[in-house]
């Protein structure tokens, strides 16, 4: 018995419907940034399982890890940002009650 | 099975408990503060995996960049937005949250029955690179993903950029334009709060600044 790639995928599949359920459900605008990056990290393991897995000489998928986290890095600088300024606006950080753009 | 392969599962085992838990407690939790240092138990047990998979340098930086940056920024973010609030109920958020877990079960369903039912092409003993991952990547960088790499660093400063210009004030505080000012009273201008005096002699100074806002 040994460590497989299936066990890695189902654990990303794992936490990207954990990711998903907490965007979907969660009030807080703090949370669903949280959740974002739960998805991110999901699709990293992903990445991670392949690299190691199938491509084990040319370790691309590590590669490819490690530009989602730079982009991961910056969509949590500007996502935060924008939490900031709408908190600023609105006083609240509910998202039920950002509905500047609904019709 | 010996014993290298045995102490590989049963830290897999652990890693993998921990990190399905603490996603949990991420999204389940009430309070947030919980659910952000959760989330670095997140983080760490992801970095454990990666060592699991002989990726040494991915599982650095993802201690460095994920808990040391952005769970602190999160962590930064909930405290300046620290506002309890109850959220006013709604009426329809059982059912919402069901059929969300329903969808996010059938899609968990869906994604694990894809992945057992693929007869992956693994070489399931994953041979060890006779060079360091760290070496590897740096050629990697360099040479065939040189553009995506400086591109990064460019999309790194476009973030930065646009991070503070989205979350600075939009004024100047009343601070800056007063002429002198013996007594700096350390202040928010835009949560105004009971000012506590610097020192305890300066309380007609603070009556005076804590009426504006």
């Amino acid at each position: 018995m040994q460590l497989q790639l299936e066990y890695f995928l189902l654990l990303g599949a794992a936490l990207f419907c954990i990711g998903i359920y907490g965007l979907i459900t969660s009030r807080n605008a703090v949370r669903v940034l949280m959740s974002i990056e739960l998805l991110l990290n999901a699709v990293n393991l992903n990445f991670m399982g392949f690299s190691n897995f199938l491509d084990p000489q040319e370790i691309k998928g590590q590669v490819f890890t490690v530009f989602v986290i730079t982009v991961a890095a910056a969509e949590a600088a500007v996502g935060l940002a924008i939490v900031l300024s709408i908190y600023r606006n609105r006083d609240t950080v509910d998202m039920e009650q950002f509905n500047l753009l609904k019709w | 099975m010996d014993l290298a392969q045995g102490v590989q599962i049963v830290s897999f085992a652990l890693l993998s408990l921990m990190m399905i838990a603490a996603a949990l407690g991420v999204v389940l939790l009430s309070n947030i503060v919980y659910s952000a240092f959760l989330l670095g138990g997140v983080f760490i047990s992801i970095s454990g995996l990666y060592i699991l998979l002989n990726a040494d340098f991915v599982a650095a930086a993802q201690v460095l960049i994920y808990v040391g940056a952005v769970n602190v920024l999160i962590l930064f973010a909930i405290m300046l937005v620290n506002k309890r609030e109850d959220f006013t109920p709604l009426s329809s958020a059982g059912l919402r949250k069901g059929a969300t877990a329903l969808v996010c079960a059938g899609l968990f369903v869906l994604l694990s029955t894809m992945v057992l039912a693929t007869p992956w092409s693994a070489s399931t003993a994953s041979v060890p690179t006779t060079e360091s991952s760290i070496v590897r990547i740096g050629q990697h960088f360099f040479t065939d993903f040189l553009l995506p790499f400086e591109l990064a660093s460019v999309l790194l400063l476009i973030a930065m950029v646009g991070a503070i210009i989205l979350a600075r004030r939009e004024y100047l505080p009343e601070v800056l334009q007063t002429p002198k000012v013996q007594q700096q009273v350390l202040t928010l201008p835009e949560r105004p709060r009971e000012l506590v005096p610097a020192i305890s002699d300066s309380s007609t100074l603070t009556s005076t600044k804590g009426d504006r806002n």
